[in-house]
């Protein structure tokens, strides 16, 4: 396997650009099988800011990096709750009441008296309140997922890294960052290469 | 197929291969629709590195189209202005401008609306059922299937915009607080339907972009240009493949498809309560919400084809929406097309075992009266042609799916038009009876609004990534992580593995 050169990449890179600090380390696989063994060597290794990119969700790879399952679909659970609720209220105090709430102006609520149907006709509230519900838990399930992958951003190091392109095309990588405590340049080398990784490159943090 | 045991092949960009013009070659089809005993049949041909399929996908959105795709934009372009024109003309002069009488006051509008609402289920149905039922052969269409219901709901959100005649006050339809302490009256269904296709849309929207995200991320990374570069980089918001954030995805988009699922199947139903709350004969139906739901999955599928056909050989996608790809949604509109007859048949005997006078007559009347036309273009386009799908070699013909589905396309919105038109012009009281005939206004904003699905959708196949890459190297045999010769009992060489792991030659890893 490659030997030599992922030494001699990694230090023309940082003889090159001793002045840029260091992001962390990153070794490039080929195929789904091989990052999976590399990545429950760096698991088992006790690393803890370190990640796998990967073009497509490789099965079971959040498994061997023992990621935690997310408490996301908790979240959303109590989004579409809230939605639930918003509709239900909604509906009730725009077409059964009459007292006033203050939304960004003062609003009257207004009983609306139709065909002798009762005030609070609650079956016929029920697609509203369903479509909030969804409409709540859909939007949420988006927008808390990118919050706590700290997306949306503009610029990250990794994609100022031209190798790092392929990551999104047919190469698997895994990258060490350099703020884990366990982190130790040279230290943290010698391990990647017992990976069997193709090759190993430092990522500057730009 | 790719020669494996040449290792230039290995780059990963197989730039060289000439784009699937209209060479004769590009219209032989490969038969893939036999599943052998004992293993899957492929739902990617002639690709076994994720590279080609990246590079595949991408080059239709970083290459110039072919000519077809710009006079079909130009068409569609023209088509657009002139639905703009039919529509200024409408705000301006006023609902006069179309065929509408007295009785008659749902005519080609709310057709219109129907029908495009309908054609924006297959996208979500394929993206989230399918999803669910774990139909690994989405992949392949669920992109562009996705991008065809916003386009859909695009088109079908007009309609009742204008048709309220005084378009200005059409936001009375939301619970806005306002000065008037006025609100909307939530007990009608007309107001369901402004929540449901709303949210439907919204819902549509964010999982076809979720979906599309690292697809864009792909392309923001192979872009060359400046401007690319920055438009794709945006669009895709920092996408950089983490399996932490692979993690947290899928399980968000698991969450979507979850919700979208009884979403899709709603929003139909709350479109047929506009008609099925009524007491109109014709319209006072049960049956109309699971009947409304199957035609909107017979129409949605139907256009799913018309443009799936045309699409793979004009951009040479024929790896990846392969022979078997169309043959299940063919199978999918067989199966959903005997639902509607059988919906058309049991509104007759209901018609007929309910006693009621008016019921009965409503139907006798759609088959046999002024409209009968209209009632035996939906019976043979909907219920007659598609029984052929029942042979193979129709199913796998690709000519004949074609005329198959734009028949289906043209069955459904003849449905729609006989369920609101026959029922509205003769009602009750026969001295109230009266005939629509569309004016030039209903016609060109008909037609106009096929040219703003067409501008929108040729837009999308030229920048946009029209197949979602990304899942559909998730179900190549290659990627599976645990089987340690990758993909050898898929025809590939075992010589192939050994070559893919060789290190590089020394000016590749510079």
């Amino acid at each position: 396997m490659t030997t030599l050169s992922p030494q001699t990449q990694a230090s023309s890179a940082s003889t090159n650009s001793s002045s840029l600090p260091l992001y962390g380390m990153m070794a490039e696989f080929e195929t789904p099988s091989q990052i999976m063994a590399a990545a429950k060597k760096v698991n088992a290794a006790g690393y803890r800011f370190w990640d796998c990119h990967v073009p497509f969700p490789v099965h079971g790879l959040d498994k061997a990096m023992g990621i935690k399952r997310t408490i996301l679909p908790i979240l959303v659970f109590g989004a579409g709750f809230t939605g639930a609720i918003l509709g239900f209220c909604l509906q009730a105090f725009t077409n059964a009441e009459s007292f006033s709430i203050w939304a960004l102006v003062w609003v009257t609520g207004y009983p609306f008296l139709i065909s002798g149907k009762p005030l609070m006709s609650v079956p016929a509230w029920i697609p509203i309140i369903f479509e909030l519900t969804i409409l709540l838990s859909a939007l949420s399930a988006v927008g808390l997922m990118l919050l706590m992958n700290g997306l949306p951003r503009l610029s990250h190091p990794l994609l100022s890294n031209n190798r790092f392109r392929r990551a999104t095309d047919d190469r698997f990588f895994i990258v060490i960052e350099s703020r884990d405590p366990k982190f130790l340049r040279s230290k943290t080398e010698a391990f990647m290469k017992t990976l069997g990784a193709k090759h190993i490159e430092v990522v500057e943090d730009r | 197929m790719s020669n494996p045991s040449n290792p230039s092949s290995d780059s990963g960009h197989p730039s060289g291969k000439p784009s699937g013009g209209f060479s004769l070659k590009g219209f032989i089809e490969t038969d893939n629709t036999e599943q052998p005993t004992g293993s899957r049949a492929p739902l990617v041909l002639n690709m076994h590195k994720f590279g080609e399929v990246t590079h595949q996908v991408c080059r239709v959105a970083e290459n110039r189209p072919p000519m077809a795709w710009y006079i079909a934009f130009v068409i569609c372009l023209g088509m657009m202005g002139f639905l703009g024109f039919c529509v200024m003309y409408l705000i301006f002069t006023g609902v006069g401008v179309w065929g509408l009488n007295n009785p008659v006051m749902w005519a080609y509008d709310i057709t219109n609306f129907v029908f495009w609402v309908g054609i924006g289920h297959a996208g979500t149905l394929i993206s989230a059922i399918l999803f669910l039922f774990r139909q690994k052969w989405r992949t392949g269409i669920n992109r562009f299937a996705e991008a065809m219901t916003i386009f859909a709901v695009v088109c079908a959100g007009l309609f009742p915009g204008i048709h309220v005649g005084r378009v200005w006050l059409a936001y009375w339809l939301f619970p806005i607080p306002n000065s008037m302490e006025m609100w909307p009256q939530f007990r009608s269904p007309l107001l369901w339907d402004v929540f449901a296709v709303s949210t439907y849309f919204t819902v549509s929207l964010v999982f076809w972009y979720v979906g599309m995200i690292p697809d864009l991320a792909t392309l923001r990374d192979r872009a060359k240009g400046r401007f690319q570069q920055f438009a794709y980089g945006l669009a895709s918001i920092g996408w950089r493949g983490s399996m932490r954030h692979w993690h947290r995805y899928e399980v968000a988009y698991l969450l979507l498809a979850a919700l979208a699922t009884p979403l899709v199947l709603s929003v139909h139903s709350v479109v047929s309560f506009d008609f099925a709350v009524s007491q109109v004969p014709g319209w006072h139906t049960t049956i109309f919400p699971p009947y409304f739901v199957a035609g909107a999955i017979f129409s949605g599928f139907a256009m799913v084809v018309s443009l799936a056909v045309p699409a793979r050989q004009l951009f040479g996608l024929k790896d990846l929406i392969t022979m078997r790809h169309l043959d299940n949604m063919n199978k999918i509109i067989l199966l959903t097309g005997c639902m509607v007859g059988y919906a058309y048949s049991m509104e007759f005997f209901i018609a007929w075992y309910s006693g009621a006078m008016y019921e009965k007559f409503a139907f006798v009347n759609r088959a046999f009266g002024q409209y009968w036309w209209a009632y035996w273009i939906m019976v043979s386009c909907n219920v007659i042609t598609p029984q052929l799908f029942w042979f193979k070699a129709v199913r796998t013909s690709i000519p004949l799916m074609f005329i198959l589905s734009i028949f289906v396309n043209v069955g459904m919105w003849f449905e729609r038009f006989v369920i609101i038109v026959t029922s509205l012009a003769n009602d009750f009281l026969p001295s109230s009876w009266d005939q629509f005939v569309p004016t030039w206004v209903d016609i060109g904003t008909m037609v106009g609004a096929f040219g703003l699905f067409g501008t929108l959708f040729l837009l999308f196949c030229r920048y946009l990534p029209m197949i979602a890459i990304a899942e559909v190297k998730a179900i190549m045999p290659e990627a599976n992580p645990h089987a340690g010769h990758h993909g050898d009992d898929h025809g590939i060489p075992s010589g192939a593995i050994p070559a893919l792991r060789e290190p590089r030659s020394a000016e590749d890893s510079l």
